[in-house]
């Protein structure tokens, strides 16, 4: 039985033998007994993976690495990369701070409001496009700028965003 | 035109694999210490060159180094701090994307001469690309033997990995980044005792800024007195400035520490100048949490000196007039930028930051963006609110157990200090604040607080 809670996973959640492979290779970075080092390396494997991290694979990380569940939940809720409820398949986060509002972050984020139609946060209707602010991304020289996945894109302008949406859209 | 140390080759085409970057001079620096130098020569070297620490503290870093603690049987560390989040700061972004092999050249020869067999680089989680490029030429570096067992014949075992951070500015903070690095929150650490002492897994562990450990690459190949030369006083070698805001040509540009910050800012060869003719308003210099400093205060000191781009000059008459060099992330605000907004954008951010362990920061970062809010959006702010701010700022200040807590409070003290005729024209007027801008202070104002 699942949590109606947006953090529980309606689906069981599987991790491949891929994604267990990759797991034990991170394990190995560290002295034995020191395997809880591997938490956030794994959470961005699953996050890769599912698009996002439920309670349900942070309990299965928990078991990999032999600690407690809420030593996995306290780290998965102060780093602010990882989605702890569902997101659309493309998450355009856009950099708010300072470097990036003097260049015009804020229009930026005008205009991806009215063109996905969404607010901050939410999902468009067809599940592909999530948007939302971050803080500063260290591409201060290039801004303003917004992070999908693990690409940076740079200058953004509103035909730029044009012709990245409508490719994301046919992909 | 400076010398290019750490960047010369960055821009050669195959510069990030192995075989391109030796023919380019690169690992001289390990074979030179492995071979021909004892651990603590390098550490001498290193001294000597009055290299100082690149992250924004601008420690000495062989001072740092000779505090590290060498009980026998037990484990060191040291740990590449490649957590850059500071707003306004992309250089070592720059660095590991174009040289990843240059900062795996200094982790070597800096783990040789602190005794580490086994050192983390570790990143923040949102420069995922960079993190691959710096994984694959780790690959390359262990199948040219220079990582691995018993390197060049000499004995020294050395792995080396890099590890992702999760997306949290307060990782930057060495003991925060070794709690992360351990698998827990980024809450900073008590001190005493120093990372020097029990660091990693309790281990004594050296941290340090990845632009701090790609300069011993220089130092150790071409001696730590002849880097010395380089530079002004106590500010030597070379410096990494990423310039950005209202700049004609952002980017990353390697300077000899005490060039004049005029001909930093206005000369082609650097930023170009401010941006569409506009005027200078004001620049934070060293990254957002140093104090901000008009225009008139940029160019001269109070005492009508040009300043440079050094430690010294760039702090000279303290916080009253001057500000730091930091971390060399440079921000250029032009005529058109509204000093209050800025000042609630960056108390938001470091609100956003805050890891809550101290109370002053967690709940005085929260209260200096409600201040601000009301004061830039126009929501019944008086003028007691300016002096709210400088109070709550002022005990945030030194009282927090990391130093976010005086991060978050230097910008709005500064903002304050130089731009408090325009936080009052915000106040009396709230409707045209809406609308328009304050513009260029009438003149320089200065007050010693």
């Amino acid at each position: 039985m699942y949590s109606n809670h947006p953090s529980h996973s309606q689906q069981p959640i599987v991790f491949s033998q891929e994604m267990l492979d990759q797991s034990q290779e991170i394990i190995k970075h560290y002295p034995e007994g020191k395997q809880k080092s591997a938490i956030l390396p794994i959470m961005h494997i699953v996050q890769k993976h599912f698009g996002w991290v439920s309670v349900e694979a942070q309990d299965i990380i928990a078991e990999m690495l032999k600690i407690k569940p809420i030593e996995v939940y306290e780290v998965a809720t102060f780093y602010t990369m990882f989605h702890l409820h569902p997101v659309g398949k493309y998450v355009l986060e856009v950099c708010r701070t300072g470097p990036c509002m003097i260049r015009g972050a804020e229009d930026i984020c005008k205009y991806l409001e009215k063109k996905l139609g969404i607010k901050e946060g939410e999902i468009t209707a067809d599940g592909l496009f999530t948007w939302r602010t971050v803080e500063c991304l260290g591409a201060c020289g290039y801004a303003p700028m917004m992070q999908v996945g693990e690409h940076y894109h740079e200058y953004l302008t509103p035909e730029k965003l044009d012709n990245l949406i409508s490719d994301w859209k046919t992909k | 035109m400076g010398r290019k140390l750490l960047l010369e080759h960055a821009k050669v085409p195959g510069i990030r694999h192995i075989d391109t970057y030796i023919q380019h001079g690169g690992y001289r620096s390990v074979h030179k210490a492995l071979k021909t130098m004892t651990p603590d020569e390098v550490v001498e070297e290193v001294k000597k060159s009055g290299l100082r620490g690149r992250g924004g503290a601008g420690f000495p870093t062989g001072m740092k180094w000779s505090f590290l603690a060498k009980p026998e049987g037990i484990p060191r560390y040291l740990v590449c701090n490649a957590d850059e989040s500071e707003p306004g700061t992309f250089k070592d972004r720059y660095l590991m994307e174009y040289l990843p092999h240059l900062l795996i050249e200094g982790m070597i020869t800096s783990s040789y001469a602190l005794g580490a067999n086994t050192s983390y680089i570790y990143i923040r989680g949102e420069y995922r690309w960079v993190y691959t490029i710096l994984v694959e030429a780790i690959a390359e570096a262990y199948a040219k033997g220079y990582l691995g067992k018993n390197i060049l014949g000499s004995g020294f075992n050395f792995d080396l990995y890099v590890q992702p951070g999760g997306g949290a500015y307060i990782c930057g903070e060495e003991t925060a980044l070794l709690e992360s690095l351990e698998g827990k929150r980024g809450n900073p650490r008590m001190k005493p005792p120093f990372p020097a002492i029990k660091g990693l897994w309790q281990s004594p562990t050296v941290v340090n800024n990845v632009e701090t450990i790609a300069a011993v690459v220089p130092i150790v190949n071409e001696g730590g007195d002849e880097y010395a030369k380089i530079g002004i006083g106590k500010s030597t070698g070379t410096k990494l400035i990423s310039a950005c805001g209202n700049i004609k040509n952002s980017g990353v540009y390697e300077i000899d520490l005490g060039l004049p910050v005029d001909e930093f800012l206005n000369s082609d060869e650097y930023c170009g100048g401010v941006a569409n003719g506009k005027r200078l308003k004001a620049v934070i210099p060293g990254g957002s949490s140093v104090p901000i400093v008009p225009a008139g205060l940029f160019y001269k000191n109070i005492k009508g000196e040009d300043r440079l781009m050094s430690y010294e000059s760039l702090s000279d008459g303290g916080f009253a007039s001057g500000t730091m060099m930091g971390s060399g992330g440079f921000i250029v605000y032009d005529e058109d930028q509204c000093i209050v907004r800025n000042t609630w954008n960056l108390a938001r951010f470091y609100n956003h930051e805050s890891c809550g362990q101290c109370s002053p920061c967690r709940e005085g970062t929260g209260w200096l963006v409600k201040v601000l809010d009301k004061i830039e959006h126009g929501k019944g702010a008086t003028m007691a609110d300016i002096d709210l701010l400088w109070d709550i700022q002022r005990r945030i200040e030194g009282n927090t157990i990391c130093p976010l807590g005086d991060a978050a409070a230097w910008p709005v003290a500064a903002a304050i200090r130089h731009f408090r005729d325009e936080f009052e024209w915000h106040i009396k007027n709230p409707q045209l604040a809406q609308s328009k801008n304050y513009g260029l202070v009438k003149e320089t104002v200065y007050q010693t607080v």
